[in-house]
């Protein structure tokens, strides 16, 4: 693509008209402006669709294996396990890593921080695509996945913890979208649309703090259910909603930062001056706001061992395990980002970033996997599992990548009429 | 905020997004109350007495109509069966199992059998968010598989391990476990078939009240012979089945660090908070916007009125 941006002065697509003031058509704007040539040779010559296409060529066949002959044929079937890596990792790993949507979304349009706008759009972006894969996992682990409205339409449970994930869930996917929308109306030439949302955007962002509080930490309230079976180090039943949704907001912003230097990097010539300008100083922002979340966990971590007087299980094996994971995942993450604060260095803050996404999905893991039925037996995970996972990140890179290329995420649309006059 | 956020907008959206609370509000908090039955049914099983003939199986079995294991019920080497260093448990092909536990200082080897132990109020059935468990006046906890969703946060719940789903089938999974018998026998105050079927009389059905007294009096009776406790009494809230043993529970297999408290227990903390966030975060956080925007707003105001003057 880079190649192609030099060679063409149109390119690429930032507003709706190109320099001669003819406006692009829907299909030229799918096709980034290529001729299908181009389109096709650009996607040849980057190695990462050669990775893609390796992971899709087996994983597409494992998912129409586990559709046709059950989840028994791609997992290990476990009873004592009934909660494997697509629900470990998708679903309780995807969700608190796209909490970036409600803090960002809250700093610009609720504290009035405008110097996030250039930000903003991308961390909407990324917490509507994780929460949509998130469900995207669910559906391939649910035992009946064509009854995914059931406990919206059919039978309900409300005393469940799930109930209240499933209609939060659902209902901030909505208003995700809504958040979403407006780029898409601009894509579109349809920028009168956006009053609409616009009006409602205080709403929106309140609703999302709500919706966001209660079903992250209902996400950690599920593994209440288990206090004999997950080990007490993980398990804190005061404090289990607290501690996941304290991680969620660092782990938020932390994909911010992961997936913005990634695009950045990657994906330069489609950054918008602004965002390129300021992304830096918002890295940092970002930062800042990521090591006061992660004391925090640390406190209330803490506050959880002293409260549940767990300190003698620190000297196990199990307490080891337990300090690694929060010096590690947590501890390490926090001093670089807080020395990336203090001397304006950004490359510590970026490497911080990509350990606390690491930590957060490890943390996950353990609560729902590894330290679960820790006093019977480990359980590894099936090949076909791990690679269906894998896939279904795939899935969601591409998907990702797909409206990045298109939408004005990283860029600011020029409304055909700021170019009424052809240049 | 680009545009000036005057009051009316402020209340607007406030009662918007209260009014949308409203609608969206999953009745999560109110966790119910959970009748306990008072002439609810049970089994008490009596470890001493069960010799592992597995007739209890067969029995359940055939009136199940499960299909036909690869070894007869008469076969006694299961019970050396090891799976992740793990005895047998219920899966999809048999709602109880009996395991042979070999008790250093007992000339008897011991055998317990495992099935769903009908809690009082059942972990499965308050973490299902689809309500497909049910409670019976009789006792028994069953299931409707026209509602599950297959999330398996039953399986996760038990705190006996004993829900199990089917994992072979991708169009008809389901959730498999004991129901007490319910259709065929219970319903019509019969007991199940495992009791019916076992010849040592280690199984004793009848009303749960009548059983804690028929334990207790076996107890006393048998003056140091059995442990002190039946197991189920208290366990998790209370269970339908209930055990008596000679040894000491936890050798025979038992988990004994089962709260006596329901499974729910735990997780009121998280839903007593739900209806909290839900009525004071919309009102904090807009005071928070309206705090964090007020500069704004009167550097705005001077700026107008600056120029009115001029």
């Amino acid at each position: 693509m880079k190649t192609f941006t030099y060679e063409n002065v149109d390119l690429p697509i930032t507003g709706a008209n190109k320099t001669d003031g003819t406006s692009w058509s829907i299909k030229e704007r799918l096709w980034l402006g290529l001729s299908l040539k181009q389109y096709l040779l650009q996607l040849q010559r980057n190695p990462v669709n050669w990775l893609l296409l390796i992971i899709f060529s087996v994983g597409l066949p494992l998912l129409l294996q586990r559709y046709t002959f059950g989840l028994g044929s791609v997992t290990h079937a476990s009873n004592d396990y009934p909660w494997g890596l697509f629900l470990g990792f998708g679903l309780f790993g995807m969700v608190p890593l796209s909490a970036s949507g409600f803090l960002l979304g809250t700093t610009v349009t609720l504290f009035g921080r405008e110097d996030f706008h250039p930000i903003e759009r991308l961390a909407l972006l990324n917490g509507l695509l994780g929460y949509f894969f998130a469900v995207v996992y669910l559906e391939v682990d649910l035992g009946m996945p064509w009854r995914l409205a059931y406990p919206m339409v059919v039978s309900f449970g409300p005393a469940a913890v799930l109930f209240l994930v499933a209609w939060h869930v659902a209902t901030y996917l909505s208003v995700q979208i809504a958040e979403v929308l407006p780029a898409l109306f601009e894509w579109l030439d349809r920028p009168a649309l956006k009053t609409h949302i616009k009006r409602i955007a205080l709403g929106l962002t309140i609703a999302g703090i709500i919706l966001s509080t209660l079903h992250q930490g209902a996400l950690g309230a599920l593994f209440t259910y288990a206090p004999t079976k997950l080990h007490p180090l993980w398990l804190s039943i005061e404090f289990q909603w607290i501690h996941f949704l304290c991680s969620a907001i660092f782990g938020g912003l932390a994909m911010v930062i992961v997936s913005s230097t990634l695009i950045n990097r990657y994906m330069h010539w489609r950054c918008g001056d602004a965002f390129k300008k300021s992304l830096d100083s918002l890295t940092l922002g970002m930062a800042k706001g990521a090591s006061y979340a992660m004391i925090t966990y640390l406190v209330i971590k803490l506050v959880a061992l002293a409260h549940d007087n767990e300190w003698e299980y620190l000297l196990t094996g199990w307490g080891l395990y337990y300090l690694l994971e929060i010096g590690l995942g947590v501890g390490l993450p926090m001093i670089l980002f807080a020395k990336g604060v203090r001397y304006s260095a950004v490359r510590p803050v970026r490497i911080a970033a990509f350990i606390t996404v690491v930590g957060i999905i490890w943390n996950r893991l353990n609560t729902s996997i590894y330290c679960f039925n820790y006093q019977i037996y480990q359980e590894i995970p099936h090949w076909k599992e791990v690679w269906l996972t894998i896939t279904l990140y795939a899935l969601y890179f591409v998907v990702y990548r797909f409206i990045v290329y298109r939408l004005p995420i990283v860029f600011d649309w020029e409304e055909s009429s700021n170019r009424t006059s052809p240049l | 905020m680009a545009e000036k956020t005057s009051r009316r907008t402020i209340l607007k959206s406030g009662l918007a997004g209260t009014i949308a609370s409203l609608f969206l509000r999953p009745k999560a908090a109110i966790s119910h109350d959970i009748k306990r039955y008072p002439d609810s049914f049970g089994v008490l099983v009596d470890l001493s007495r069960c010799v592992g003939c597995r007739s209890c199986e067969a029995a359940c079995n055939a009136e199940q109509k499960l299909p036909s294991p690869e070894t007869p019920f008469t076969d006694q080497s299961v019970f050396e069966e090891r799976e992740h260093g793990q005895r047998r448990r219920t899966d999809e092909t048999r709602y109880t199992v009996v395991n042979r536990y070999d008790v250093p200082g007992q000339e008897h080897p011991l055998f317990r059998k495992v099935q769903c132990n009908h809690c009082q109020e059942p972990a499965c059935l308050t973490s299902c968010f689809v309500n497909a468990y049910t409670k019976t006046p009789e006792g028994a906890v069953i299931y409707n598989p026209d509602v599950c969703v297959g999330c398996r946060t039953c399986m996760i719940a038990c705190p006996f391990y004993i829900p199990t789903f089917k994992y072979s089938s991708a169009f008809e999974p389901r959730i498999l476990k004991c129901i007490f018998c319910y259709d065929t026998r219970l319903k019509y105050g019969k007991q199940p078939a495992c009791v019916e079927a076992c010849p040592q009389e280690a199984l004793t059905f009848g009303r749960r009240d009548e059983l804690i007294k028929i334990g207790r009096r076996r107890i006393e009776e048998n003056n140091g012979h059995y442990v002190d406790h039946i197991y189920g009494e208290y366990e998790a809230g209370g269970t339908s089945w209930m055990y008596l043993s000679n040894v000491p529970f936890e050798q025979a297999g038992f988990n004994t660090e089962i709260p006596h408290e329901p499974i729910l227990d735990s997780v009121k903390s998280f839903l007593a908070i739900v209806p909290m966030v839900l009525t004071i975060w919309p009102a904090l956080f807009a005071g928070f916007h309206l705090l964090a925007t007020r500069k704004e707003g009167r550097q705005e105001l001077q700026h107008e009125n600056g120029r009115e003057e001029k």
